[in-house]
């Protein structure tokens, strides 16, 4: 069983700061095209999807989104309700098995239909935390203020934003954002800088096993590793100024020497805290692309993550990078990918 | 539904609310629903673990996985912050409509914290975190009076007391004392009086009877100009009745022919125009509103005179 799995092409939208018009399913279908296109392939061994039915509003939305795809006759067909990379890591764990050779993921969310801060209220435990009303950004200020008590600088953050922000400048499909101004809280110790924006977008990432990888790709990704840690829900219970799942699953994926790192990291103290978690020693580069900061389509920013680290081996930049992807409220929850040529 | 848009380029859009009209029903269990059932009482309770720790608030099993014990412990009510971010301009579904903290609270005897707000005062919307709120700060609940056996039925927490405001004021009726009473009989006829010590020969304009530098009694009564210099001053900035404005200048005055300087207001000049060796004059109220107070004058104003230098003024600071 035990195949090598790569990463043989990746396609993503030019990420909107605003609703450009199109439903979610108009959002993602130039994605699809274009990845069948790179890899000339119609149909896969497996197909597995990442969204997010609260962000439409409509239960079953990820359905429609199949017809991006075309399951007639009918395809073997997964879903996730988290983002795109928890849908690849399916999908790898799939193409282990060993009968099928291609798989196709993808994630897509339009967070400019409703309010993001407050949707993410609804993913909280509804006994102690939800009838509370905490925001997204409310609990992320809480994990940054325990970070800086551990002897970190708001000015720390301050730079991660500016540097994210600048790199999305020169990324084509991430948002055109000023450099961090002296502006107010958002949320104290957060300010609107240090704050993923608010994005609508998509992406679509073609997996493929063994000798298939390699006729598909001139310089396949190869997943060398990958592990996802979950911790404890409840905020109270977890020492929020690091974070134990990131460095467990950086562990057991085996991130060391890497000279790229996509980072999913929501808030400025997140990646300061990811670096720490995994390890990543001074050179590495992290989020080249600007990472969240400078483009955040929810569902789909995780698996950008692991398709900007296998770009850079895709075009032969690299040897080693890897993608993250986080979960739940401050950073609850992470996965970890390492990528090799 | 939207109605039909003029202009097809304009995109349709249409409002759309996801409810479940009252809410989810949801049993508790028997481990969360002891926890809302002594907080509707007015009681906070964690779980014992299997380790001996105590979960708080309490769940099924602990960080670790380890199914919890049916121990149930008193917890709090005083408890400490073990994080905070600061709200300063609160949202539709938040607990409080002001600039409120969300905390972590690990009540005393608990291993583990609560999430929960934190209400540290009245501000104004947008403000800065205050000073005062900080990781370690200690902290109560405040209970709602109607309790119904949810989170909620905590309003808020609240800082534990560390300093309360105390009235103060008494009421006198002061008497000037003879040298004063003499000094300000004479303000009231438009005069400046002073004592020469006849010890050291300086004169202290208003007089107080002795002379504070030889310790002697003084009596030769001196009549001094209401002009002098300006030693040194300093610029206000909160009201006063008595001041022009705001920026206000209260200054040191050495009056011509005294040899203690005398604090009064100086107007009739910008605040960032005043210096030291200023000439000033004094401007009396008109002499029908004239009392046996300082008052008469109503401050000091410039002559337009050369400035003194500053030798001339130094052993006078």
């Amino acid at each position: 069983m035990s195949r090598d799995v790569a990463v043989v092409a990746f396609a993503q939208t030019k990420h909107t700061g605003e609703d450009a018009g199109l439903t979610e399913v108009e959002l993602l279908a130039p994605v699809i095209t274009e990845i069948k296109q790179a890899t000339g392939l119609n149909r896969f061994g497996f197909t597995c999807s990442g969204s997010l039915d609260y962000l439409a509003g409509a239960p079953f939305s990820f359905v429609s989104a199949l017809d991006t795809v075309g399951a007639w006759p009918p395809i073997s067909e997964s879903h996730v309700e988290m983002d795109g990379a928890w849908a690849l890591y399916e999908a790898w764990a799939r193409l282990r098995h060993g009968d099928v050779d291609t798989a196709l993921v993808y994630g897509f969310g339009k967070s400019t239909q409703g309010s993001l801060r407050e949707l993410m209220t609804l993913q909280l435990d509804p006994y102690y935390l939800a009838p509370l009303g905490p925001d997204q950004v409310s609990l992320a200020a809480l994990q940054a203020r325990a970070f800086l008590d551990a002897g970190h600088k708001e000015d720390d953050l301050r730079a991660v934003a500016a540097r994210s922000r600048a790199a999305g400048r020169a990324n084509p499909y991430a948002l055109d954002l000023p450099d961090p101004a002296d502006e107010g809280y958002e949320v104290a110790p957060l300010r609107p800088h240090d704050c993923a924006p608010i994005t609508d977008g998509a992406a679509a990432v073609v997996l493929a096993a063994g000798d298939r990888a390699r006729e598909l790709s001139e310089r396949p990704a190869w997943i060398r590793g990958i592990d996802h840690r979950i911790e404890a829900h409840s905020l109270g219970a977890r020492d929020l100024s690091r974070s134990e799942s990131a460095a467990l699953a950086a562990e057991r994926a085996g991130a060391r020497d890497v000279e790229v790192a996509e980072l999913h990291a929501q808030f400025s103290h997140e990646e300061l805290m990811l670096r720490e978690a995994i390890g990543l020693a001074d050179g590495v580069r992290v989020n080249p692309s600007g990472g969240p900061l400078a483009a955040n389509p929810v569902m789909a920013t995780g698996l950008i993550r692991i398709g900007e680290a296998a770009s850079w081996i895709h075009r032969g930049e690299a040897r080693r990078t890897l993608g993250h992807a986080a979960s739940g409220p401050c950073l609850q929850h992470n996965l970890v990918c390492v990528l090799e040529a | 539904m939207p109605s039909e848009p003029s202009d097809r380029s304009e995109p349709l859009v249409a409002e759309h609310v996801l409810e479940f009209p009252g809410g989810y029903t949801r049993s508790v269990g028997p481990v969360i629903g002891r926890f809302l059932t002594e907080l509707r009482d007015g009681r906070l309770v964690g779980v014992r673990t299997a380790s001996g720790g105590v979960l708080f608030p309490p769940a099924e099993y602990d960080a670790d996985g380890e199914a919890v014990t049916d121990e149930y412990v008193e917890v709090g009510p005083g408890g400490t912050v073990t994080s905070w971010s600061w709200v300063s301009r609160p949202r539709a579904t938040h607990p409080l409509d002001r600039p409120f903290a969300w905390a972590l609270i690990r009540p005393d005897g608990a291993d583990t914290a609560l999430l929960h707000a934190l209400d540290v005062g009245t501000f104004e919307p947008g403000a800065d975190p205050p000073r005062s709120l900080r990781t370690g700060m200690r902290v109560r609940p405040s209970f709602r009076a109607e309790r119904t056996g949810s989170i909620r039925d905590i309003a808020c927490f609240r800082p534990d007391v560390t300093m309360i405001t105390a009235p103060s004021r008494a009421e006198y009726r002061l008497n000037a004392g003879r040298a004063l009473t003499r000094f300000l009989d004479g303000v009231s006829e438009g005069r400046l009086l002073g004592h020469r010590c006849d010890v050291c020969g300086k004169v202290y304009v208003p007089m107080r009877g002795l002379c504070p530098v030889d310790g002697v009694p003084t009596t030769e009564e001196v009549e001094v100009a209401d002009t002098g210099t300006v030693t040194t001053f300093a610029v206000n900035n909160i009201p006063d009745p008595r001041a022009p404005q705001v920026p206000f200048v209260s200054a040191y005055i050495l009056l011509d022919g005294s040899d203690i300087s005398l604090l009064a207001l100086v107007a009739g000049i910008d605040a960032d125009r005043v210096r030291m060796g200023m000439r000033v004059k004094a401007a009396w109220k008109p002499r029908e509103e004239w009392g046996r107070t300082m008052e008469n004058i109503r401050w000091f104003e410039p002559t337009g005179e050369p400035d003194v230098p500053f030798d001339a003024i130094k052993e006078y600071l």
